[in-house]
């Protein structure tokens, strides 16, 4: 097995292509990222590791744009992220200059998957060690949509998702409490999935909303510890709910 | 100095000064390198194995040359493929090398003055716009209209010239120019645009279509290409209408008119145009307009052909010769002199 993980060009005799494989881990090991869509917003929310006291923090953005109507988190390797971000930026303006139109999110999702995998397939570099969350409104439509992309170059469209560390307890929490929401609700589901597996706290936790009118904004720490509470307020309400006996006879 | 010689056997004669991949060497203790240049010779350190096998020289050779691409970004790559992005020269590995192991390139003449050769070769095909073709937007969509002779200086080589060139269902394009370059420009960008539509799963807009085709005719400038077209279709947004030209020009308008014929035909469409046009009536004037050009301008005439771009798509709606046309506007009246003898004879 230990010769079948040199040069990613070679598979493995069981079909592997080990280097993609061990990118995933790399992926595995990044910050928590959640993005929910809902019928008229979509969120993204990512784990914000304690930044050193004489970090910039402003410095330390997770949640990029690569238009004025996609937006982007990624887990793994922040360099690769900050080179692949790059190039679906120039991508993006690209677009808009030879056909005179905004990119659609499946698009550049392609473009960026497309990247990610022809760097499986050649020699002497290795892959990108990071699966990103791409969101955004259809310029023509106006359907808000979530795409997930990996370090094989594979993507797919979903409802809600998860990714780096813990995802998959994440997404298990998705799948049990997911349904269509709109507005404030999506942030709030977005929040309590990221709650799942993240020290609760606005210092914590990094939210950014898309609307279609309103582009990306980035909730302010604040408005984050107001929305924990008032969903810690629920959660102890629910218990105590539970706990109580019913009254009726 | 071993690598001109390498590479000048790579590149088309003549063009060496003009496209100039210059490997000149730098030290691998220069480190005060413009980042650009660092860059690549970066990236050159990274893959000895790819550059050797290129420019068949030696590792030690290697150690010792240092390398400066000095790749022009005038460089005059020929536009072959709209869909493809322009993306950074220091790409994945395989774009920079499939750049330059297939560098697009042909065998150009031989001359004491190729400028003045250049120039000479455009003369020779640009007075031949000998045609007229029009298109505006009226309310109920695109009117667009041509004649249909093809002439070679003074000879006329043909009557029956299709010039409205069905690009997809949707969208026409209009011959002005060099017939060749016209229908196998316009063949090519159908294929682009369907390439979109398979892609991206929504039909392209007429913008999009014109701006391909406006860049692919822009790499080819100066290079004798001979096309004047207008680009009709009828897309989300409603109807569109470009003018497209060999210069790279491109204009977004609601009437033109390309060729020798067009200050005739525009003097007919201009003073009988109004927006809320019917269907019949915008044909008639597309009709009347290419008449008149036929008329007076030697190097139009044989058929007025009329097509409607709507919302489901173009329909050819007419195709008259110009010659039945003229008798259609000016029918024969007995002339005077014939009246005056009946008179006379009467009283």
């Amino acid at each position: 097995m230990a010769r079948y993980d040199r040069a990613i060009t070679v598979f493995s005799p069981d079909g592997h292509l080990f280097q993609v494989e061990y990118a995933l881990e790399a992926v595995r090991k990044g910050n928590a990222a959640v993005g929910v869509r809902g019928t008229d917003v979509v969120v993204l929310g990512v784990e914000k590791k304690s930044t050193a006291k004489l970090q910039d923090s402003r410095t330390v953005r997770k949640i990029v744009s690569l238009d004025d109507h996609i937006a982007l988190v990624c887990a793994g390797l922040k360099a690769d992220a900050r080179v692949l971000v790059n190039r679906a930026r120039i991508e993006c303006q690209s677009h808009r200059l030879t056909v005179e139109d905004p990119v659609t999110v499946e698009y550049i999702t392609r473009y960026i998957a497309g990247l990610q995998q022809k760097y499986t397939q050649s020699g002497g570099v290795r892959p990108f060690g990071l699966s990103t969350l791409i969101v955004g409104f259809d310029p023509y439509t106006g359907i808000p949509s979530l795409y997930q992309t990996d370090p094989s170059g594979a993507f797919s469209a979903w409802k809600a998702n998860a990714t780096g560390r813990n995802s998959n307890s994440m997404r298990e929490f998705l799948e049990k409490n997911y349904k269509e929401t709109s507005g404030q609700e999506t942030v709030k589901l977005a929040i309590r999935a990221l709650l799942e597996v993240v020290e609760s706290g606005g210092k914590n936790i990094e939210i950014a909303v898309m609307t279609k009118e309103h582009g990306l904004r980035q909730l302010e720490e604040a408005e984050i510890d107001a929305i924990v509470a008032e969903i810690e307020a629920e959660k102890a309400a629910a218990e105590t709910a539970k706990k109580a006996p019913p009254k009726e006879t | 100095m071993g690598i001109r010689a390498i590479l000048s056997s790579h590149l088309p004669n003549g063009q060496f000064g003009r496209h100039s991949l210059c490997l000149a060497a730098v030290g691998r203790e220069h480190k005060k390198l413009p980042t650009l240049y660092f860059d690549i010779y970066r990236f050159s350190k990274q893959f000895p194995p790819l550059l050797l096998s290129i420019f068949g020289l030696s590792a030690s050779d290697l150690c010792s040359f240092s390398f400066l691409f000095n790749l022009s970004l005038k460089i005059m790559k020929l536009d072959t493929s709209g869909l493809e992005s322009a993306a950074s020269l220091f790409g994945a590995s395989s774009e920079l090398f499939d750049g330059f192991a297939t560098a697009p390139s042909f065998e150009l003449p031989v001359t004491n003055d190729f400028d003045g050769f250049q120039k000479e070769a455009i003369q020779m095909v640009k007075p031949a716009k000998g045609t007229t073709t029009l298109a505006f937007i009226f309310k109920e969509g695109v009117m667009v209209a041509a004649d249909s002779r093809a002439s070679m200086g003074g000879y006329i080589s043909s009557q029956s010239v299709k010039k409205i060139i069905e690009i997809n269902p949707y969208m026409l394009g209009t011959m002005a120019g060099g017939a060749a370059d016209c229908q196998f420009w316009h063949r090519n960008l159908g294929i682009k645009c369907r390439l979109h539509e398979l892609a991206n799963k929504r039909r392209i807009s007429v913008t999009g279509a014109s701006k391909l085709l406006a860049n692919i005719l822009y790499s080819y400038r100066g290079m004798g290409l001979s096309v004047g077209t207008m680009i009709a279709g009828w897309d989300e947004t409603g109807p569109g209408l470009y003018y497209v030209d060999s210069e790279g020009g491109r204009l977004k308008g609601t009437r033109f008119s390309v060729g020798s014929g067009s200050p005739y035909a525009y003097g007919v469409l201009d003073s009988g145009y109004r927006y809320d046009l019917s269907i019949e009536e915008a044909a008639e004037l597309a009709r009347r307009a290419i008449y008149h050009a036929t008329f007076r301008d030697g190097a139009s005439g044989g058929v007025a052909s009329v097509y409607y771009v709507g919302p489901n798509g173009w329909k050819k709606l007419s195709g008259d010769d110009v010659g039945e046309l003229h008798y259609k506007y000016y029918p024969v009246m007995p002339s005077t002199v014939e009246q005056e003898m009946v008179e006379v004879s009467g009283a």
